[in-house]
């Protein structure tokens, strides 16, 4: 299947180039296939607007992330969302006078001389529509930062008992087994507690409970690459272990960790939003989408808008990583591609 | 197959100790004096010195773990520290909590994900096909905590005074005290009776009170459904990749150019081996549920073992919380043998190495 595949596919398509296209790498090759999908496209632009918003943060931002309004504006905590369209620098358009009416209608719009809340206040009358914007800074660095951690240990775990084998290899995976036996969210809890709350603890966390599932998946890979001729090659030409690490086994191993990387990264989002949400991520003054929606999970009868926003975008990150690594697996898995 | 069943088991022991080691460690892991959180402004150094004694926290590590093993092996998991109760009674009293929730998920997440799954795969890429998996990522990427509020927001405020309305949290109307079974039927009394009780739904029916059942089942609908979404979705996902695969293979072919209906084909051919897969899922997707319980067991109200380790961890409660995480984590090993198990009977593949 798609472990001996891969290689012999670059090979091929090395060996017999066609004449005018330009040689293709499999980096390239997937990264096509991927986005040739719709499903993988509309993860990549759910991704990006969630970048832009992450970066362009306090530029898009009208309040700031911790900006109480009570003061400056008169109005009480936890009062509903208030747009205005008829914004004075789009001509009056009679679709957006309409709409305007029917959201008026609706409960949703606000007399023309209230100030705008996109996603209205919050309990501590903060703006909600800010802290969504600050907050995809705060969910895509830590859900990032989390993989790439587990993913650099997992990799090494994976990569040196896979590669030296005997005891070191089976006390390593009895450790990972015992390690995979506990459900994930309550092995992230129990760190968390032991190490005391806070979002870099929450993302030590999340990212330990993790690393056992990267170390499989590069080891098996290791076990099935390190038997293939070319390495035998080079161990017959007397290359360091190491070396051969580094530069054979590695490299032939990146696929499905990269497909399950991905992945992960969705896995973490939703695993950063729930200890948020059981109060151990970080402080309620910090906007964290899951700990917005913590904070406020109580009103939900009377301010639904407090959940619903911050909800709403903790499932939008993960649908677009989920989306990404969906395409990224098909492309990556030569099985599937027919 | 026996000899495969004998392996499987002895090779789950290292795990099985490894699983009390680090269920010891992550018990003196969480910070705090055990004796300030269990006696609070009692806590005199005189009070603590025999309180530590009495639990034998002043024992050196390694021989406070020979001790913790060997209580375990004699079925004697501590004491609460807060609760001034053993921790097997309130495992008796928490577990079917969870055991019914979880069981009510697992069946909505099959009964409703495998045939989504067959209906999608069946008709690859039509729109019953794209539909489906649009539902199915989304599935997967609620929060079991968003999706327990909204459902919460829409069932218990908004479609309140419909025949549609559900209560929004707990286990049972407050004031309905259902009997336990076993004081109806006058047959004493035992700690495995007492667990059976706990499970309100069985209850309702061996006392064979209708009206105690629908109550507890309303109550049960929402909190279920919050948890069973993201299996359900994964099963949708794998019933139906699996099921496109293997309608690719020759014999199916073969049973196509036969003449055979369709319907014969999937049902009678294709299904039997793209549910192989689902299996190993369904078995994998319990320990998301474990997880899963601890915030939907927070939102409903429910005490449930999710719901008392989390109160336990955070109280540093130390016998609770080694008991209930060696508890599920062992019932996460059995579930994975099982699964092997079962796998062995459905695929002879597997058996042959």
């Amino acid at each position: 299947m798609a472990i001996e595949e891969l290689p012999l596919a670059v090979e091929q398509a090395a060996e017999a180039p066609p004449p005018q296209r330009r040689q293709r790498g499999l980096w390239r090759d997937a990264f096509r296939q991927t986005f040739r999908k719709r499903s993988a496209i509309v993860g990549a632009a759910i991704l990006g607007v969630l970048l832009f918003m992450a970066l362009f943060a306090p530029l898009l931002a009208p309040y700031g992330e911790r900006e109480v309004l009570i003061d400056s504006e008169g109005l009480q905590p936890r009062t509903e969302p208030c747009i205005h369209l008829s914004v004075n620098w789009i001509p009056d358009v009679p679709v957006l006078s309409t709409l305007e009416s029917f959201l008026e209608s609706n409960g949703f719009s606000c007399s023309p001389n209230e100030p705008q809340h996109l996603m209205g206040l919050d309990g501590n009358a903060r703006d909600v529509f800010s802290r969504v914007l600050y907050g995809a800074r705060v969910s895509l660095g830590a859900s990032v930062a989390a993989v790439s951690f587990a993913v650099a240990v997992g990799a090494a775990i994976g990569l040196i008992s896979g590669f030296v084998g005997g005891r070191v290899d089976n006390g390593a995976m009895r450790v990972m087994d015992v390690l995979l036996a506990f459900p994930a969210l309550l092995l992230a809890i129990a760190i968390v507690t032991a190490r005391g709350p806070g979002l870099f603890n929450a993302v030590l966390a999340v990212s330990v409970v993790t690393i056992p599932v990267y170390a499989r998946v590069i080891r098996s890979r290791v076990l099935s690459v390190r038997e293939q001729d070319f390495v035998s090659a080079d161990r017959a030409l007397g290359v360091s272990r190491p070396r051969i690490l580094s530069h054979r086994v590695l490299p032939n191993s990146l696929t499905p960790l990269v497909v399950v990387a991905t992945l992960g990264i969705a896995t973490a989002v939703l695993e950063l939003a729930a200890l948020s949400f059981v109060g151990l991520g970080g402080d309620p003054d910090t906007a964290e989408w899951g700990r917005m929606l913590a904070l406020e999970r109580n009103q939900i009868f009377t301010s639904p808008h407090l959940v619903f926003y911050p909800g709403l975008m903790i499932m939008l990150n993960v649908l677009a990583f989920n989306l990404i690594g969906d395409g990224l697996r098909d492309a990556l898995d030569p099985r599937l591609n027919r | 197959m026996l000899r495969f069943i004998a392996r499987r088991l002895v090779s789950s022991i290292p795990v099985l100790f490894g699983i009390l080691l680090a269920t010891f460690v992550i018990g003196r892991l969480i910070p705090g004096d055990p004796c300030q959180a269990a006696l609070q402004e009692r806590a005199t150094p005189e009070a603590c010195a025999e309180f530590n004694s009495e639990y034998g926290f002043d024992d050196p590590v390694f021989v406070q773990f020979g001790s913790y093993v060997g209580d375990v092996f004699r079925g004697d998991l501590g004491n609460s520290l807060q609760e001034r109760q053993s921790v097997t009674d309130l495992l008796i009293d928490r577990l079917p909590v969870t055991l019914q929730l979880s069981a009510a998920a697992l069946f909505i997440a099959v009964i409703v994900g495998v045939p989504l799954g067959v209906l999608a795969g069946s008709r690859h890429n039509s729109k019953t096909d794209v539909a489906t998996i649009v539902g199915a990522n989304l599935g997967v990427s609620i929060p079991v905590f968003v999706l327990g509020l909204i459902l919460q927001y829409v069932f218990a405020l908004q479609l309140d005074d419909t025949p549609l309305g559900l209560p929004a949290s707990g286990q049972l109307t407050a004031g309905v005290i259902p009997d336990p079974f076993y004081e109806v039927w006058g047959i004493g009394h035992n700690s495995l009776f007492e667990f059976i009780s706990n499970i309100d739904l069985l209850n309702a029916v061996l006392i064979w009170r209708w009206d105690i059942f629908v109550d507890a089942l309303q109550h049960l609908i929402l909190p279920a459904v919050a948890l069973a979404t993201i299996p359900m979705a994964i099963i949708a996902r794998m019933t139906r990749s699996s099921l496109v695969d293997v309608l690719g293979l020759d014999y199916v072919r073969t049973a196509r150019a036969k003449g055979l209906r369709e319907r014969v084909v999937i049902t009678r051919h294709a299904l039997r081996n793209s549910l192989l897969p689902v299996v190993t899922v369904i078995g994998l997707s319990l320990g998301t549920l474990v997880g899963g319980a601890i915030l939907t067991e927070t939102i409903f109200n429910l005490t449930g073992v999710g719901k008392t380790l989390f109160d336990a961890i955070t109280g540093r409660d130390y016998f609770v919380v080694q008991g209930f995480t060696l508890v599920v984590a062992i019932g996460f090993v059995v579930v994975n043998l099982i699964t092997d198990i079962v796998y062995t009977f459905l695929d002879p593949k597997v058996r042959v190495d």
